[in-house]
């Protein structure tokens, strides 16, 4: 198998699908002559043409809504956000249209489209190119929600995004994209809906996704060190959710940690804890614990932007609170 | 001078203004008596803009609109039944009751939505149009917005976008001179939409909108420049809404008078006149019609009232395609009439990608002058 970044996996699914099938196309800002503010499109421009790799001028929400047109007849666009921070402005085309469209037209209509781009925080960006946004889109029902860890899961997750009937939001690490890992050659397929024992323990399961799940191992390998073992599942879709998967572990740990980067408040993670209590309530030995970034804006400051987020020490802490631990 | 239009044509414009007008005065009725909810924008005095466009493109073209959008399908050919079924919230509506009054959608009559976010639909068209220059198919995509909705940021980003791409899309203005109560004049610099057409170097010009037979001039023309592929054209069509913005909205923003003199200009009675005038068709012809048209429309509101309501099981239905779910349309699904045309989805099928939106060579070779390294 072939190690490769995160942003060549995405570059691989991109490139074999649209080799596939020919109603695929990416459209955003600098994907095409620039080769990508993130280089996830590199060489696709010279291979499939200017008609396919489409250099979007600086207008989210104009042409995001041309995808969402294009895919309502049977086109399958990718839509690349620079980040998810600017697709902000372009809510009203993925959550009035494209989550909708089949609901409101009685089933007339499919959206098959992927909106693409990193999330979550960057390095000193301040707020408004730091944000983890995932439980945003996760809350609309129309819609799907991706987020790979590894650099083999956005390949197969990005390839199944592209099948997909429905519109599907794909939220890459913004800081994975140079990460290596090993990748299947050709027909990978992570399906959507499918969360991923990435490490297998028995005292506790920490409940994660994206970036975050590298402090957990970090976290994880710690405590196996003093004893303690670590289960992790990585989610890898945030909607629809792997419920089975979240209670499978719990029954097996009876203790559970969520972590993730977005604020807590309505987020992903809250989610993910009623399920448990609502579901898996007996099989539970202690209340669950998340571990979020604070509920505050992200600082440009150094110490600031590192306090804000979760790390392996803050993952670390609530493990030893479910497990009644000293120095919880 | 003979009319240089045919009888066929006149008559069959006639006949879908008269449906427009007459059905959109049942929906107005059907409000009142509780059987419509929601806010039931009416087209009532707008009828010549939507028949002059549809004679003049073709029927597999796209069309979309926004939340005013019962009238424009019924000149596409959709079923008034199943057009009043749905403001009825029921089975028998084109999205099965879920979508209402300001999202009808008939696919098979490419008449791709209704859109209750002002100005949303312009990017879709964009998308759509898009789509057929990505295909190589010369159907071109019209679009209706209002004069409030080109304020909105997606007409501004989208046009720039379609002029540089040279999209086959028709924008076509209803300027009924509000939006809601705000005369467009109070909230526009540039009162006049078609001039902002300008500032894009796109085709841009205005229209009598209360004239069927100007649109369809207008529009037979602007039709053949975009299909000859030279890109979108901005058309405003200078209409008149003679009711409220919607059933909940007395309109006393604007003068009786205003109104009154406005009335005057009713498209449905100068059409009429002007064929009789021109010897092309008699009174006894349009009584004939106009007695055609109450039948369809009372049969439509019969339909619509003995149209059951969705079952429960229904809310988990259309929200996300499931796995292998075949791709089966509500008017086959609700009515059990065999649906043969539907358009496909292409995917997956063979599909050559010709177009390019800028040139290879010619970006090489602007490359290579500027001393650059593609
Ligand atoms: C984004 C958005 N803002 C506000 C509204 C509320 N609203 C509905 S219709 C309307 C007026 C639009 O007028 P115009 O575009 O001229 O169309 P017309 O009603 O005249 O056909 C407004 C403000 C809305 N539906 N969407």
């Amino acid at each position: 198998m072939a190690e490769l970044m995160y942003r060549e996996a995405l570059n691989q699914a991109l490139a074999e699908e649209m080799e596939r099938d020919a109603n695929v196309f990416l459209i955003g800002e600098e994907v095409g002559r620039y080769q990508g503010a993130f280089k996830v499109s590199q060489g696709l421009l010279d291979r499939f043409g200017s008609a396919r790799i489409i250099d979007a001028p600086i207008s989210e929400l104009g042409f995001t809504g041309l995808g969402v047109g294009a895919a309502m007849v049977g086109l399958r666009p990718v839509v690349e956000m620079m980040t998810w921070n600017f697709a902000i402005l372009a809510m009203d085309q993925i959550v009035n249209n494209a989550a909708k469209l089949r609901h409101m037209s009685g089933g007339q209509l499919r959206c098959p489209i992927v909106f693409r781009g990193p999330g979550g925080a960057g390095g000193r960006l301040s707020s408004q190119h730091s944000q983890a946004l995932e439980s945003t889109y996760a809350h609309f029902p129309g819609l799907k929600v991706v987020a790979p860890a590894t650099p083999a899961d956005a390949k197969g997750l990005l390839k199944s995004a592209i099948r997909d009937e429905n519109p599907v939001i794909m939220i890459e690490g913004e800081r994975l994209y140079a990460l290596k890992g090993e990748v299947p050659e050709g027909e990978h397929i992570v399906p959507i809906g499918k969360a991923d024992v990435k490490r297998e323990g028995k005292d506790v399961s920490i409940i994660t996704w994206s970036r975050m799940y590298y402090f957990c191992e970090e976290a994880a390998k710690q405590l196996e060190a003093e004893g303690i073992s670590v289960e992790i599942l990585d989610l890898r879709t945030l909607r629809p959710l792997d419920e089975e998967a979240i209670l499978a572990t719990v029954r097996k740990t009876n203790r559970a940690v969520v972590v993730e980067e977005g604020w807590p408040l309505a987020g992903v993670g809250a989610q993910v804890v009623d399920i448990i209590q609502s579901k898996g309530f007996d099989d539970l030995d202690a209340p669950v614990v998340r571990v979020t970034g604070l509920d505050v804006n992200m600082s440009y400051a150094a110490n600031l932007e590192n306090a804000i987020q979760p790390d392996a020490p803050k993952i670390v802490a609530a493990v030893k609170k479910v497990l009644y631990r000293e120095g919880a | 001078m003979a009319s240089k239009y045919s009888k066929d044509l006149l008559l069959t414009m006639y006949r879908k203004m008269y449906l427009m007008r007459r059905f959109e005065e049942r929906a107005g009725q059907q409000y009142g008596l509780g059987k419509i909810a929601g806010f039931c924008h009416l087209y009532i005095g707008q009828e010549a803009v939507a028949a002059g466009v549809e004679e003049a493109i073709r029927p597999d073209d796209y069309m979309l609109s926004g939340y005013r959008d019962h009238a424009q399908p019924l000149a596409r050919g959709s079923d008034p039944g199943m057009v009043m079924a749905e403001l009825f919230g029921r089975t028998g509506g084109y999205s099965k009751g879920k979508g209402g009054s300001m999202h009808i959608f008939d696919i098979e009559n490419h008449f791709y939505g209704g859109y209750g976010i002002v100005g949303a639909q312009i990017g879709l068209a964009a998308g759509m149009a898009f789509a057929s220059r990505y295909r190589n198919e010369d159907r071109i995509t019209v679009c209706y917005f209002g004069d409030a909705a080109a304020n909105q940021g997606i007409f501004h980003e989208t046009l720039n976008m379609a002029v540089k791409w040279k999209l086959p899309v028709l924008y076509i203005c209803e300027n009924n001179r509000y939006g809601m109560g705000t005369a467009i004049a109070r909230v526009a610099a540039v009162p006049e939409i078609h001039k902002r057409g300008q500032a894009f170097n796109m085709r841009h010009e205005a229209v009598d909108g209360m004239d069927v037979l100007k649109m369809y001039e207008a529009v037979k023309d602007a039709a053949a420049y975009i299909r000859a592929g030279n890109g979108p054209v901005l058309m405003e069509a200078n209409t008149y809404r003679f009711r409220g913005h919607s059933m909940a909205d007395p309109a006393t923003y604007r003068t009786k008078q205003e109104v009154e003199d406005e009335r005057k200009n009713d498209p449905i009675p100068r059409l009429k006149d002007y064929a009789i005038a021109q010897k092309l068709a008699k009174e006894e012809e349009f009584d004939a019609i106009e007695a055609q048209v109450k039948e369809q429309v009372d049969a439509a509101v019969k339909f619509a009232d003995e149209s059951p309501e969705p079952s429960l099981d229904e809310l988990w239905k259309d929200t996300i395609v499931e796995e292998g779910e075949e791709d089966v349309r509500p008017r086959e699904r609700v009515l059990g009439a065999k649906v043969t045309n539907w358009p496909k989805y292409p995917s997956g099928q063979e599909l050559k990608v010709t177009w390019d939106l800028e040139p290879r060579e010619q970006a090489e070779k602007a490359d290579k002058a500027a001393g650059l390294k593609r």
